[in-house]
């Protein structure tokens, strides 16, 4: 895409209020997070072990300097763990609190799958029926012609009431 | 053109919180009385300079709050009032008043407006006091400028007559700039009068012999005459007469009021920035400029095809001399970060005064190191538990005076505030000659608490420590600093978290002495790797006493699974780091490994790891950054290899030991006396 | 050449914003924390104009035009003092001891510029 086209892209974005997805792969299910909060997409390498922390919190990495923790999405999520393999990736999202950029983590996932241009109108608050994800951790559905994407809030989830509230996990 | 100057606000904020310390200190410095002048001409520059930024920079309620103590301090320099003690509280409490404010409009938060109000009355009524001199200084003895109360007329114009006296070019004012400053205003008829210009050989060629008939036809205020004369009114002959325009109309001409909209827009996150001596900075440029010189000895080594024994030692050095200059060029980067500690001490003379008249104590403070330099964050965070150890001296360490008197000590007690650099260590000694710890008392609560059983041998250093415990804070025993419902533990926490540690020896009856020991920078730590199984961590070397191999005949298995290492005449606990960090070592087997002794806080451990790596300086990196505090690990670092390594802090260590390991009953205190 | 100006203050946010506006309108600017520093830079060197606060430790604003004015390549450059309204008898003090104006604070950029300009024509 040449700037003009992104520039266009911009324009109509914020016209019909699209937003991007990146989604990834799960269990076999698909799972979208803004793409303005992805940083960067890196393979799996190995990671050194926090101590005395529950085993979705696989490690920190040392992301050109700064430490980086990385969390298994699958185990984050309490699915099958999965033997990692060439396609798991470690997508490095940058997470916010009350608007404000306040760490970088890295998720674990089985796969990257595609970007998703969605209208936030078509973003439909998630109803209670029984996906395998907690239900805390999601935004919102989104339907992308025939599939159905899982959008997930990311500041929820990676936000210290989840990885704060580890001391008494760890009782 | 326009400029935004909130950009200038945090550096303002920044010099005006320096200002205020200045001036809470040399105020403290002052001699009711007979007050030195140079002492009163820093506290009034000071609230000079707070005045005038605070102005510039739009903060008016700061700028009309400080001018009033700006004229009191005026009239003192001046001579025209006596310093009183009166004053100098007034305006000590005024400093505080500033600084809350400038903390408000930092934060973006609200202003207390009572408090100011109060306080400014306070400052007026004093002001309007007792002076010899009849009220403020601030007589402008300029034409009014005040033009509000002046009637504007309309006029035709103003014919000028403007004879400068021969010396004012030699304030730099030329003539022609202000002849062309009047064409501005409108149109202007000048006729020039060179009659007293004399002969050559008379002239001076630095004098102005001219002067000048200036007509000007506009319809300008005479203010606006007179503003161009402003500088130069007692420089030359002026007269200014109005041509009058008989049907002139005079109507109201009111000026648009001043806009005094908040120019300052909500500032996101404060940012802080460091003020560096020049020096330091030169230092820099030298030590880069050294790397340079390496840098391109080395090249010159690019292009060699095969080494030979030259080129080979030609290489050797440049390494050897790049390690050397880098070594150099990372001390002096932190030397930028460095401060004198006197920016944590200055705040004391103050609480001091303030606590001993509270509490009806004489109390002398002496610093002593207050040069001493250390990492501004350590800095910033040392104060309070400072502030905490100075107000348990003040309040529980030194008697009142008549009980000092009955125990032949002077009335006054004396509290001693020291800095020194040891190893790499900062060394802050709180110091006081007061009555000591009560250790009957602190051992007679530590059983009430459960903190230590009847007949457990313990020590009076290990006694006093005891204060340091959590939930050991009683009025009358000494730990509970002044009603503020803070512990000692929070103060021994809080110097924790920045590395170091907190210890007190005390003499009944003599006094006692609070040691803080503090890393010099939270940046870099000398630290000794050790592996267990694939994982490396990283043992602080300050807290290392030895490293060792293991000989079975001096493990001893107390109660089940709590051992213990006997090193001389010493029953050290056995810490298995596997256990505490849960990872699979080589092996269980203390004999196929190293045991690492440290200590920390009197505590010694012996850390049972596989194999002991190198030892070398490494850069602290923040796991909170992006993650957490651990419990046990004081941070992580980058190995040369761009691995991450985490860094053991054995305080934490040694507590999830004691929660993981040791079975209940032996938690109390590892001692010789227990284990025997 | 470009202009230059020597601006002297205590204050680091006053040097600054006097600094950054003035090199944004093209100026060259030198700075100085007290009248001994200033002193000593303008005996290095050659400024068109200088600017200067008037309380400042180690060497005041008075002092440090008595100093310049003595110098004779400071004769008759352009001396401003940057002064406030409750120190007007230090205006003419400051005058006395030869300094060509003085700009009143609190001032906002524009109005320096403005005052600048004129003295320089």
């Amino acid at each position: 895409m040449t700037d003009a086209e992104m520039q266009i892209d911009e324009l109509k974005r914020e016209d019909a209020e699209t937003r991007e997805f990146l989604t990834f792969m799960l269990a076999g299910e698909e799972y979208g997070v803004d793409i303005l909060r992805v940083q960067e997409i890196k393979g799996w390498d190995s990671v050194t072990n926090i101590p005395n922390t529950p085993d979705y919190i696989r490690g920190v990495i040392n992301l050109r300097g700064t430490i980086v923790p990385i969390i298994d999405m699958r185990l984050r999520f309490k699915l099958e763990p999965l033997e990692y393999g060439p396609t798991t990736v470690v997508i490095v999202l940058k997470v916010e609190k009350n608007s404000e950029f306040v760490r970088t983590m890295g998720v674990v996932v089985d796969a990257v799958s595609d970007v998703h241009d969605v209208p936030a109108n078509q973003v439909k608050a998630s109803p209670d029926f029984g996906t395998t994800v907690d239900t805390d951790f999601v935004k919102g559905l989104a339907t992308v012609g025939e599939k159905m994407v899982i959008v997930l809030d990311i500041d929820y989830m990676l936000n210290s009431q989840e990885l704060a509230s580890l001391d008494e996990v760890m009782e | 053109m326009s400029i935004d100057i909130s950009q200038f606000l945090q550096t303002f904020f920044e010099e005006s919180f320096e200002g205020l310390d200045i001036m809470e200190s040399e105020l403290l410095n002052l001699n009711v009385g007979s007050a030195d002048k140079e002492t009163i001409n820093t506290i009034f520059r000071a609230a000079h300079s707070i005045k005038g930024g605070s102005g510039t920079f739009g903060l008016s309620s700061v700028a009309d709050y400080t001018h009033v103590l700006e004229t009191l301090l005026d009239e003192m320099r001046d001579g025209k009032r006596d310093v009183t003690q009166q004053s100098v509280d007034v305006m000590l409490q005024s400093v505080d008043v500033l600084r809350e404010m400038l903390n408000a409009l930092q934060d973006n938060l609200d202003l207390d407006h009572d408090r100011i109000a109060s306080s400014h009355k306070q400052l007026t009524d004093l002001l309007s006091s007792d002076t010899s001199l009849p009220a403020a200084s601030s007589t402008d003895s300029n034409a009014p400028k005040d033009s509000d109360t002046q009637e504007e007329n309309s006029s035709g114009g103003w014919i000028i007559n403007f004879s400068p006296y021969p010396d004012m070019m030699k304030t730099g004012n030329d003539p022609v700039r202000i002849i062309r400053e009047l064409e501005e205003l409108g149109n202007l008829t000048i006729e020039l009068n060179d009659e007293k210009v004399p002969s050559l050989d008379e002239l001076e060629p630095e004098s102005c012999y001219l002067s000048w008939k200036l007509t000007l036809h506009a319809d300008v205020p005479i203010d606006a005459v007179q503003d161009v004369f402003s500088w130069v009114d007692d420089e030359c002959e002026l007269q200014i007469n109005e041509i009058i325009i008989s049907d002139g109309y005079s109507g109201p001409d009111r000026r648009a009021p001043e806009s005094t909209g908040k120019a300052r827009k909500a500032a996101s996150k404060e940012q802080t920035s460091i003020r560096v001596g020049i020096d330091k900075v030169d230092d820099l440029i030298n030590m880069v400029g050294e790397l340079v010189i390496t840098q391109s000895m080395l090249h010159q080594l690019h292009d060699v095809e095969e080494f030979n024994q030259n080129t080979l030692e030609r290489l050797q050095d440049g390494l050897a001399q790049l390690e050397q200059h880098t070594r150099e060029l990372q001390e002096n980067v932190m030397r930028i970060r460095m401060m004198p500690i006197s920016f944590a001490f200055q705040r004391f003379p103050r609480l001091v005064r303030d606590l001993s008249n509270q509490f009806g104590k004489n109390i002398e403070l002496k610093l002593t190191g207050e040069q001493t330099e250390l990492d501004k964050t350590v800095m910033e965070k040392i104060g309070d538990p400072l502030v905490h150890l100075v107000r348990n001296s003040l309040d529980h360490g030194i008697e009142m005076p008549e009980i000092r008197a009955e125990a032949g000590k002077p009335e006054t007690g004396t509290i001693e505030l020291n800095a020194f650099h040891r190893g790499g260590n900062i060394i802050i000694e709180i110091k006081d000659d007061g009555a000591g710890l009560n250790t009957q008392k602190i051992l007679q609560k530590a059983k009430e608490n459960g903190l230590v059983k009847e007949g457990d041998t313990i020590t009076t250093e290990q006694v006093n420590d005891l204060i340091f415990q959590p939930g050991f804070s009683t009025a009358d025993v000494v730990s509970d600093v002044s009603g503020r419902g803070v512990g000692m533990d929070v103060v021994r926490r809080n110097i924790r978290a920045l590395n170091g540690s907190v210890e007190v020896v005390s003499t009944p009856g003599v006094g006692s002495v609070f040691t803080i020991r503090l890393p010099i920078t939270l940046a870099i730590l000398d630290g000794q790797l050790v592996r267990v199984g694939k994982e490396t961590y990283v043992i602080p070397l300050i807290s290392i006493i030895e490293s060792l191999q293991v000989k079975n005949e001096f493990v001893n298995a107390v109660t089940g699974s709590a051992e213990v290492y006997k090193l001389r005449d010493e029953y050290i606990p056995i810490l298995r780091l596997y256990e505490i960090f849960d990872v699979e070592p080589d092996t269980k087997n203390l004999s196929a490994g190293m045991l690492v002794i440290v200590e920390s806080e009197g505590q010694k451990l012996a850390i049972f790891v596989d194999e002991l790596l190198s030892q070398q300086q490494v850069v602290i990196k923040s796991l909170e950054t992006n993650f957490r505090k651990i419990d046990g690990l004081s941070g992580a670092t980058i190995l040369g290899d761009g691995t991450v390594a985490l860094i053991a802090d054995i305080v934490g260590v040694y507590e999830l030991y004691q929660k993981k390991i040791v079975p209940s009953e032996l938690k109390v205190i590892h001692d010789g006396g227990v284990a025997a | 050449m470009a202009t230059r100006i020597l601006a002297v203050d205590d204050s680091t946010s006053m040097r600054q914003m006097v600094t950054f506006t003035l090199k944004g309108a093209g100026y060259e600017v030198e700075e100085a924390a007290d009248g001994q520093q200033a002193l000593d830079i303008a005996k290095g060197g050659k400024f068109d104009l200088v600017l200067s606060d008037v309380n400042m430790p180690v060497m005041d604003g008075i002092t440090l035009v008595k100093e310049l004015r003595s110098l004779s390549n400071y004769k008759f450059t352009p001396i401003l003092m940057l002064t406030t309204e409750s120190t007007g008898d230090k205006k003419t003090e400051g005058k006395s001891a030869g300094a060509t104006g003085w700009i009143v604070k609190p001032f906002n950029p524009e109005q320096l510029l403005t005052t600048i300009k004129k003295v320089l024509g």
